[in-house]
């Protein structure tokens, strides 16, 4: 029976399910870019990035992924991965330095240690995975792959015939004598290590440690002319053993199986993303897998933060600001108000976060969280000028916006971030009224991040937000969002309290 | 290999730590002018000096051992002279050999190495030369034995070994490097072997050892670099072992060097007192008591040889001391009467006993110490952020956390730097606690609160001297029995001063 038809991926369930889009301004408006970035850094190998630009529509196939890292999260599991991936690492850097090498022998026995760092690492990555308790759909496949591949008779010819060609290898011993420019290279019959006959004659002396007078040497891959040339000689004094070391080569020249190689690339997705959420995880922040519904509009998050803010800002987890945030009934759209520098940005880019990271199947970034599964997700930030365009800023974002709503629907999410801040505040209410309109007539869920009072109170869709100041100090930001009227007065009254500028301070500074 | 001419049972003293009070000690006790002399302005017999006189041993007969050796030294200080200038001598042959190196290679290791090989086996030959002359006419136990080990572990078949690897190492035969297939099939684990014995069938080429040669080409660059590269690793382990053995060998001399080092500074001391015409002797070690009652401390003609040493012309007044059986000394009496030189000697005779040196006095008969402390008064240091009674109590309060049961301590004007009640009190919980613990204190005060109560509890472990004042008012510098009085003659000392100007400042 062919594994293949069994297993195919631990990523994608059903494997329909691979649809990639290129969203690169939505993802750098949430900062999703750089938080991708940080994940796969370092991983260039793996080709990482066209997954995390790949979210997932099916609810089965985001809880395939969620079954998968509840697996990965057993200590055993995990390790026998990271062991896995670095024994297959190792396996292709032979194989990168086989192919800068000269001489045959080099090459060969570069490939026989490849062979050999393979088998090692799918035997263990099988004895590993055989006594855990897996239960995610993906990795019980795949551990029946892995035991029907070790136990084929190819797989146990590659492990026998490699460690017949290392003890043949290893056993070689030779000598070299060099008088002047006369190389000699001879078997070794036994000749006294002379280093000990030395330190044996002074043995009487030796009363305290003392230095180790060693140096270091440098050693590379690659060997020069003479070096080959004594390699060849020590081949004329062991002809069997090299003449073996060519068979060897010929009969295993394909030995990394599809699927394996397939599952090494792939089970980094997971891993990668894992180890860059582990330092804000042992710092304190809370992760979780978001209970997704392809039905219900209803959200429910607890103690939310922006991923990338908080990765900046770790090892102070103290610095980041979390928000809970719920939507019940017919609330689809939350208007966020409030003090510039008040926290309204990384809520929105939070909110976008959280919806993408959801559809990528991976822990989000909050304590709890119940969300819709989007078919997209769609952002609407504040842009520099774009003088390509000709045209002005007010009128670059009626055409982008225009151009999201054409292609939303109710199924997706919205960001929009200081829209229409550029115009005054009539043209900006009536744009607003009209999009918030549009946006509550799909039924979409957004974040609407804007100045206008007004908006905050459109419709039964709307939810008003206010970013909010500490009390005693409205300089002093909280970062905090907290459902409640939008009341841009009250703010302003208490930062110009502070300035002794209200009307009662003015009026008895002016009296005096 | 080791001397054993400082400990019976133990190597050099040269990586003993010096006891964590040193500086106090030095300072408090001024060590260094006792030091100098040992020295005669060779820092490195300084520094030995100084160790050894910190040894601080505890058993009597390891002190009898030391005093022994330094006998046979003070018999015959030319053959320990000798064998000093051919520790040095070898010490130092790494400077001739030793040029500028840019880069260590195994290579230039063995080259140096065997340079430095044929400079030792100079000096070892210079040493069994001394021992084969004069060991007869050595005495002590530690010498005897010194002399026996120079003429075993240096046999000449031995010299002859060492003389073979010096040929050896100039590798004629080539070098004979073992090896085995490491990665990539690139040769690994070099490892320089010794030739084997030629006969006659080595001589006849194609009957010798079968193998593939060949030759690198006289413009080839690269290739003789190899060739040494492979030999220089090759040589790796045999090169570290020569280093090693030349550093061991060197080790040997150093501590040779060391050892004698400290008997030259005895017998530079030694001369310098006796210059002097003051007397030294062998003091008589007691072990550490158990009971109060068992302490020891008998001394006749005891004076301070730091003293002694400072004085152009006039002898140090030495001291009788009758004080066996007694915990706590009290001295009370006259300033500037020779309480502290008192304090100073008793200390400096304690460390010189116990570091097997003879010491200033006619005789002198002592307990034992585990340790010897000092806390005298300072002077006001400027960057002192705490008060003065604070950096005193502090200063106490480290000395409390290292000394222990059998330790001297020695008090010089302790707490005087408050109020006479105030400091008498802490200074008599002070005592109460430490003499409990079976520590012996000598204690210089003024404090007549402290001396004189002290005196009217008749306390048969407690002994007290007073500085001696004659009836006409001058000091003797001496130290004899007497009890403490409620006044010090700091009067006499003002008059001596102020003279005259204090009857004028009344008219």
């Amino acid at each position: 029976m062919n594994p293949e038809a069994r297993f195919g991926s631990i990523l994608f369930d059903p494997p329909l399910d691979r649809g990639e889009r290129d969203d690169p301004s939505m993802l750098s408006d949430l900062n999703l870019d750089q938080v991708f970035a940080a994940v796969v850094a370092g991983r260039d190998e793996h080709d990482l990035m066209p997954f995390f630009r790949a979210p997932l529509r099916d609810v089965r196939a985001v809880e395939y992924r969620h079954e998968v890292q509840r697996d990965l999260e057993d200590e055993a599991v995990s390790q026998a991965v990271t062991e896995f991936a670095d024994g297959m690492r190792e396996g292709r850097k032979h194989l990168v330095q086989l192919a800068k090498l000269r001489h045959r022998y080099q090459k060969e026995q570069w490939f026989l240690d490849a062979t050999s760092v393979y088998c090692q690492a799918v035997v263990a990555l099988n004895d590993a995975l055989a006594v855990t308790g897996l239960r995610s759909r993906g990795f019980l496949a795949f551990r029946q792959h892995l035991t029907e591949y070790t136990g084929s008779p190819a797989f146990a010819s590659l492990v026998a015939d490699i460690a017949t060609m290392k003890r043949l290898l290893d056993e070689v011993r030779y000598c070299v004598n060099i008088k002047g420019n006369r190389v000699k290279v001879t078997s070794y019959e036994g000749e006294d290590n002379y280093g000990a006959e030395v330190q044996k004659t002074f043995a009487k002396f030796a009363e305290n440690e003392v230095k180790d007078y060693h140096i270091g040497f440098r050693s590379w891959p690659e060997m020069n002319h003479v070096e080959e040339h004594i390699l060849e000689l020590v081949a004329r004094l062991f002809p069997e053993v090299f003449q073996a070391l060519d068979e060897f080569c010929a009969r295993h020249e394909r030995y990394i199986d599809k699927t394996i190689r397939t599952f090494d690339r792939e089970v980094q997705f997971y891993v990668a993303y894992r180890d860059f959420i582990a330092p804000m995880k042992a710092a304190g922040l809370e992760f979780c897998y978001p209970a997704v519904s392809a039905g219900s509009k209803k959200l429910t998050i607890g103690k939310s933060f922006d991923l990338a803010l908080a990765a900046k800002l770790m090892p102070d987890a103290s610095a980041v600001v979390r928000n809970d945030l719920h939507l019940a009934g017919p609330e689809r759209i939350i208007v966020v108000t409030g003090p510039n520098h008040g926290g309204k940005t990384t809520f929105a880019r939070t909110f976008g976060q959280l919806h993408y990271l959801a559809s990528l199947g991976l822990p989000v970034p909050a304590a709890e969280a119940s969300l819709f599964l989007p078919d997209r997700v769609f952002t609407h930030f504040e842009r520099e000028e774009d003088l390509a365009t000709l045209r002005g800023k007010f009128e670059d974002e009626l055409v982008r916006i225009r151009g999201v709503l054409d292609e939303a629907t109710g199924d997706s999410v919205l960001v929009m971030n200081e829209s229409f801040a550029s115009t005054t505040l009539r043209d900006a209410l009536f744009v607003g009224e009209r999009v918030l309109g549009q946006m509550t007539g799909l039924g979409l869920l957004g974040v609407y991040v804007t100045f206008v009072d007004e908006l905050a109170s459109l419709n039964e869709a709307c939810v008003s937000m206010v970013a909010m100041v500490v009390p005693d100090n409205p300089a002093m930001r909280t970062y905090e969002l907290v459902r409640k009227p939008a009341d841009g007065l009250a703010y302003a009254a208490a930062i110009a309290g502070k300035y002794g500028l209200t009307y009662r301070q003015l009026k008895e500074r002016l009296a005096s | 290999m080791k001397a054993f001419l400082m400990y019976p049972d133990r190597d050099s003293y040269l990586g003993q730590d010096l006891p964590p009070n040193e500086a106090d000690l030095a300072g408090d006790l001024e060590l260094d002018i006792v030091l100098r002399a040992m020295a005669d302005g060779d820092q490195f017999l300084f520094d030995v000096a100084r160790l050894g006189l910190h040894s601080c041993i505890t058993g009597p007969e390891e002190i009898v051992y030391r005093q022994r050796v330094l006998a046979d030294c003070i018999a015959q200080p030319a053959v320990v002279r000798d064998l000093y200038d051919v520790a040095i001598e070898a010490v130092t042959a790494e400077k001739k050999v030793l040029g500028w190196i840019w880069r260590d290679s195994p290579e230039t290791i063995v080259h140096r190495t065997r340079q430095l090989l044929e400079f030792y086996l100079d000096a070892f030959r210079q040493l069994r030369g001394v021992a084969d002359t004069h060991a007869a006419s050595f005495r002590s136990e530690g010498c005897t034995r010194f002399f026996a080990m120079l003429s075993k572990e240096l046999g000449d078949e031995y010299l002859a070994e060492i003389e073979a690897h010096i040929g050896e190492l100039a590798f004629r035969r080539g070098t004979l490097l073992s090896a085995a297939l490491g990665k990539g099939n690139k040769g690994t684990g070099y490892l320089v072997r010794r030739q084997p014995e030629q006969n006659w069938r080595d001589r006849i080429p194609g009957m010798n050892k079968n193998g593939y040669s060949f030759y690198v080409a006289e413009r080839d660059e690269t290739g003789w670099r190899t060739l040494s590269d492979l030999t220089s690793r090759g040589l790796n382990g045999a090169a570290n072992a020569l280093a090693q053995s030349t550093d061991h060998i060197k080790a040997f001399f150093q501590m040779l060097r060391a050892e004698l080092g400290f008997y030259l500074g005895c017998l530079n001391l030694r001369d310098r007192l006796l210059a002097t015409g003051q007397q030294v002797c062998f003091p008589e070690p007691a072990g550490p008591p158990t009971r109060a009652e068992d302490a020891r401390l008998t001394a006749r003609g005891l004076y301070d040889a730091s003293l002694a040493l400072s004085l152009d012309e006039a002898r140090a007044v030495g001291n009788d001391v009758d004080a066996d059986g007694k915990q706590v000394i009290m001295i009370t009496g006259a300033n500037h009467g020779g309480k502290s030189t008192f304090l100073r000697s008793v200390g400096l005779a304690q460390l010189m006993m116990q570091a097997g040196m003879f010491v200033p006095a006619e005789s002198f008969t002592a307990s034992m110490s585990t340790g010897v402390f000092t806390h005298f008064k300072r002077e006001e240091d400027a960057t002192m952020e705490k008060g003065k009674l604070d950096e005193e109590l502090d200063r106490m309060s480290t000395i409390a956390g290292r000394i222990s049961a059998g330790g001297l301590l020695l008090c010089n004007e302790s707490f005087a730097s408050t109020n006479e009640r105030e400091g008498s009190e802490i200074a008599r919980q002070i005592i109460r606690a430490l003499t409990e613990a079976g520590i012996r204190i000598v204690f210089v005060t003024h404090m007549y609160d402290l001396a004189g109560r002290y005196y009217a509890e008749h306390d048969p472990a407690a002994l007290f001297l007073r500085a001696e004042r004659r009836a006409d008012g001058q000091r003797t510098f001496r130290v004899p029995p007497g009890e403490p009085l409620p006044t010090s003659y700091g009067e006499d000392l003002y008059q001596q001063v102020f003279g005259t100007a204090d009857t004028e400042a009344r008219v």
